[in-house]
């Protein structure tokens, strides 16, 4: 399956979610995404990862880059995601613990840093 | 089962697809088959990286091999370069990392998901093997 991205606005928040498979291949159009939106004002992100079925360190790499982006705005990168398969390769690289990581959307909207 | 294919990144998703494929006929559980998907995605993408900065019209090589107590998987390259410094970790930059920085993360990811890993560094490229355990 290929990359799936849709957006939409919750109060100051914008969700995007994401479906399919991050990689090599696709992990460019999520890159051009995430610019998009901070380039438009955006600056606080829900990354909605409920639906992802493949991600490597390829698309980790534009997710740390979404987030320098939003951070250079005082901004924020919260991803949603609950699937074990995923997870699995944000504890390897040690990056659960650079991103904040929620178990629903509701729960990422409404948190606060 | 050898398969060779030009380097482009839309080729990666489909050597873990024929990857998985071939580990599951050959008995690996499923969540070996997510070890794999994930590994041969990081191994192809670093060889696909460095075939399109120095070697476009070779092709990568991605063998896999059951050997009836172990499953393993190569992902061979033909980028004559040296062996990146092992030692350092994932605190390096993943938005920036350019290729060398991106092998060492590739790495420091199979390292981590696979407990037999060799990669091996020739004047003829690299040569990542995998193997896992049937059974």
């Amino acid at each position: 399956m290929d990359l799936s991205l849709a957006t939409r606005s919750v109060g100051d928040r914008t969700v995007v979610v994401v479906g399919g498979e991050i990689d090599v291949y696709t992990a460019p159009k999520l890159r051009e995404q995430l610019i998009d939106l901070v380039s438009a004002g955006n600056y606080h992100i829900v990354v909605d990862m409920e639906n992802v079925e493949f991600l490597d360190s390829t698309g980790l790499g534009v997710l740390v880059g979404g987030l320098k982006r939003v951070r250079a705005h005082d901004g924020s990168l919260r991803l949603v995601c609950t699937q074990e398969r995923i997870l699995k390769i944000f504890r390897i690289t040690g990056l659960t613990k650079v991103f904040p990581i929620h178990g629903s959307v509701d729960e990422a909207v409404a948190a606060t840093d | 089962m050898t398969v060779s294919f030009t380097p482009l990144p839309a080729h990666v998703r489909t050597a873990r697809f024929i990857a998985a494929s071939v580990g599951r006929r050959a008995g690996l559980a499923e969540s070996a088959l997510d070890e794999i998907r994930l590994a041969v995605s990081e191994a192809c993408s670093l060889a696909v990286g460095f075939h399109l900065a120095h070697a476009p019209t070779s092709p990568v090589e991605l063998r896999l091999i059951d050997e009836g107590q172990t499953f393993s998987v190569q992902v061979a390259d033909s980028v004559n370069r040296p062996a990146p410094d092992r030692t350092l970790d994932l605190a390096l930059d993943l938005a920036e990392a350019d290729l060398f920085g991106q092998e060492r993360i590739g790495l420091a990811v199979i390292s981590g998901l696979v407990d037999d890993v060799t990669v091996e560094y020739s004047d003829v490229g690299s040569v990542v093997t995998m193997t896992w355990p049937i059974g």
